[in-house]
C-alpha cells in the first residue's frame, strides 16, 4: 500500500506542476486587473479603476459587450437553426444532391479563413451587410456549419429510428416528428454545438477585424485590442487586462457548467478519425 | 474528412421497414414526398454554403486575376500580374519561411505536451477529472484574448515573468520576450501550447481510451516494460488520432494571424511576419485587394495540396 502510494508521488508532482503552469497566467491576469500599476488608472491600492477606464473607453464596454452578445445570439441561433435542420435532412432523409452537400459542407473546413474573408469582405458589401452584426454573423455561422452539421448528423443517426416512426403512424408530420420526438432525444448534440459556436463567436478576431470598419460596431476582442494600440502612445496595461477578464469569465463559466456535455460530445465520436 | 463514422452507423442499421412503405399503392408518392421534405431541411444548408463559401470562393479567384483596388472595385483584368506581384514582394519568402518554421516548432512541442498531458490524466485515479478542466480551461479563452494576457504578462516593466526570472537570479536586467526575432517566437510559442495543449489532450484522450484494456493486460502478462508497452502497443493503436492532432494543428498553424497580430504585430524588424498577415496587410494596409487574393489562391492550393499529401500517407500506412 505504502509502495503503491509512493509510486504515484512523482505522478502527481508532475500533474500539480503543470496544473500550477496552466493556472498562472488566468490567476495573474485577474489579480494584475485590480491591483496598483505605475500608468494605469489603478495607482495605488486595490480596485476597480481600470475597469472604469474600460467602461468609458471609446464607444463604452457596454456598447461593445452588447455588439459581442449580440453578434454571439445571432451566430449561436443561425448555426443552431441551419445545423439542426441539415442534420436531421442528412440523417434520416434521401434527396438528390444529398452526398454532394454533405461534401461541400465539410470542404469548408479546408478553405483558410482568410482566402474566404477578402471575397466576402466585397460580397457582403454588394448584399448592404458590410459593417453590419448580421453580415458578420452570417459569416461566423457559416464556419461553424462543418463541425456542427456533422455532430447533428450523428446525434439524429444516434436517435432508434422506431421512434420517429411511432410518432408518423400516429399522425404527426416530420416536422411535428422532428419538433415533439426528435428535439428532446438530439439536446446533448444542440448543447455541443451551441457552446462551439457560442466561443468562436465571442472570440472571433479576424473575421471582425476585417468586416467591421466602424468602432462603434466592433465586438469587445477587437475594441480591447484598439485600446492596446490607440492609448496615444502610453501603454495602459491595466485596462486591457480588465478587458481580458471581461473576454475570458463568461466563456470560463459558460465552459465549466457545460463541461460535461462537451466532454462527452467528444468522446462519443465527434472526433473519431 | 471525418465521414466514416456515420457511414458505418448506418450500415449496420439497415433501414426498417418503414410503415409508410407496408402498402405499395402508397410507397412511390410517399417516397417522393420524402424526397421533396428532405431537400426542404437541407436548403439552409445549401443556401449558406452557396452564398457564403462557393460564391466567395469564386469570387476570390476573379479577384486574384483582376487589377481590384480596395475602393475603386473591379477595374478590369491584369493577370498574371497579382501573381508575378506576389513573388517580387520582399516579404514573400521570409513570411513563408518563417511560417513553415513556426508550424514545425508549435507541432512538435504542441502535441509532445498534449500526449504528456493525456498519459497523466487518462486512468480515473482520483484527482484526474480536476487536472483535465484545468488543463483544459485555456482552451475555452478566446486566442486574441489569450494573446492580449501573455502581452501583459511577456511586459518588461510591468509583467511578472521578467521578475520571476530576475529573482531567481538567472537574469540581470529585465527580460525584453518580444525584443529579438528567437525570443518572440519563443514566446508566441509558449502563448500557443498553453492555449491549446488542453485541446490536443482530449483528442489523444478518446483515442487512449478506445484501446481495450486486455491488449495491456496481454503485454504485461508477457513481461514487457512501460516503455516497451508505450512504444508498441500505445503509439501504433493511438495513431488515427495523433494522425487528426497533426492535421489539425499544422492546418491552424500554417494560417497563425491572431497571436501575432495582437502579440508581436509582425516584429521586431518583421521577422514573425504570417502568411496571412501577408494577405491582411496586401489588402487592408497597402489596399490591394486582387493582390491579396492571388496570395490566397496560392494559400490554398498549398493547403489543399498538403491535405491530399497527408491523406495519401495516411491511408497507405492504413492497408500496410
Amino acid at each position: 500500500m505504502l509502495t503503491r502510494a509512493l509510486g504515484r508521488t512523482p505522478h502527481y508532482v508532475v500533474a500539480a506542476g503543470l496544473a500550477v503552469i496552466f493556472l498562472f497566467p488566468l490567476v495573474w491576469n485577474a489579480w494584475a486587473s485590480v491591483s496598483a500599476q505605475p500608468g494605469t488608472a489603478q495607482e495605488s491600492g486595490y480596485g476597480l479603476g481600470n475597469y472604469r477606464t474600460l467602461l468609458d473607453y471609446d464607444a463604452g464596454l457596454w456598447r461593445y459587450l452588447g455588439n459581442s452578445a449580440l453578434v454571439s445570439v445571432l451566430t449561436v441561433a443561425l448555426t443552431l437553426g441551419v445545423s439542426l435542420l441539415g442534420g436531421y435532412a442528412f440523417a434520416r432523409f434521401e434527396f438528390p444532391g444529398k452526398n454532394l452537400l454533405f461534401l461541400l459542407t465539410l470542404a469548408i473546413l479546408m478553405v483558410p479563413y482568410a482566402t474566404l474573408l477578402i471575397p466576402l469582405y466585397v460580397l457582403l458589401g454588394r448584399l448592404h451587410l458590410q459593417n453590419s452584426l448580421l453580415g458578420l454573423s452570417l459569416v461566423l455561422a457559416m464556419f461553424q456549419l462543418p463541425f456542427a452539421t456533422f455532430m447533428m448528423r450523428i446525434s439524429f443517426e444516434a436517435v432508434p429510428r422506431e421512434l420517429e416512426e411511432s410518432a408518423l403512424v400516429d399522425g404527426c408530420g416530420t416536422a411535428g416528428a422532428l419538433r415533439r420526438v426528435m428535439l428532446p432525444a438530439v439536446r446533448p448534440g444542440l448543447i455541443t454545438v451551441g457552446l462551439f459556436a457560442f466561443l468562436a463567436a465571442w472570440n472571433d478576431f479576424i473575421a471582425p477585424l476585417i468586416l467591421i470598419s466602424d468602432s462603434q460596431k466592433a465586438p469587445l476582442p477587437l475594441a480591447v485590442a484598439n485600446l492596446r494600440q490607440q492609448s496615444m502612445g502610453a501603454v495602459d496595461y491595466g485596462a486591457t487586462e480588465a478587458g481580458v477578464v471581461v473576454l475570458a469569465v463568461p466563456c470560463l463559466l459558460l465552459f465549466l457548467l457545460l463541461q460535461r456535455h462537451y466532454v462527452r460530445g467528444f468522446m462519443s465520436g465527434a472526433l473519431k478519425g | 474528412m471525418h465521414v466514416k463514422a456515420p457511414d458505418r452507423a448506418t450500415a449496420e442499421h439497415p433501414p426498417p421497414t418503414r410503415p409508410a412503405d407496408r402498402s405499395p399503392r402508397n410507397a412511390a408518392p410517399r417516397r417522393h414526398s420524402r424526397r421533396i421534405q428532405g431537400l426542404g431541411y437541407a436548403a439552409p444548408t445549401a443556401v449558406f454554403v452557396t452564398v457564403f463559401f462557393l460564391l466567395p470562393l469564386l469570387l476570390v479567384g476573379q479577384m486574384s486575376l483582376d487589377d481590384w483596388p480596395l475602393l475603386a472595385g473591379d477595374q478590369g483584368v491584369n493577370a498574371p500580374e497579382n501573381y508575378t506581384d506576389v513573388m517580387d514582394s520582399p516579404l514573400f519568402w521570409p513570411a513563408v519561411r518563417f511560417t513553415l518554421l513556426y508550424t514545425a516548432v508549435v507541432t512538435v512541442v504542441l502535441l509532445g505536451l498534449a500526449l504528456l498531458l493525456a498519459l497523466l490524466v487518462q486512468e480515473s485515479r482520483p484527482g484526474a477529472g480536476f487536472f483535465r478542466t484545468v488543463y483544459f480551461l485555456p482552451g475555452a479563452v478566446g486566442l486574441a484574448s489569450a494573446s492580449l494576457l501573455f502581452w501583459g504578462l511577456y511586459s518588461p516593466t510591468t509583467g511578472p515573468l521578467s521578475r520571476i526570472l530576475e529573482h531567481l537570479g538567472l537574469v540581470d536586467d529585465p527580460v525584453s520576450f518580444l525584443g529579438t526575432p528567437t525570443s518572440a517566437l519563443l514566446s508566441t510559442v509558449f502563448l500557443v501550447v498553453w492555449k491549446f495543449a488542453g485541446f490536443y489532450m482530449l483528442i489523444l484522450l478518446v483515442g487512449l481510451q478506445r484501446i481495450p484494456h486486455e491488449v495491456y493486460e496481454a503485454a504485461r502478462m508477457d513481461g514487457a516494460s512501460r516503455g516497451q508497452i508505450f512504444r508498441s502497443i500505445t503509439l501504433p493503436l493511438l495513431r488515427p488520432s495523433l494522425a487528426l492532432s497533426l492535421l489539425l494543428c499544422v492546418t491552424g498553424s500554417l494560417l497563425a494571424f491572431d497571436q501575432f497580430f495582437v502579440l508581436t504585430k509582425g516584429g521586431p524588424d518583421n521577422s514573425t511576419v504570417t502568411v496571412v498577415q501577408l494577405i491582411y496587410r496586401e489588402a487592408f494596409q497597402r489596399l490591394n485587394l486582387g493582390t491579396a487574393a492571388a496570395l490566397s489562391i496560392l494559400v490554398l492550393g498549398a493547403l489543399l495540396l498538403l491535405n491530399a499529401l497527408q491523406f495519401r500517407g495516411l491511408r497507405r500506412s492504413d492497408e500496410s
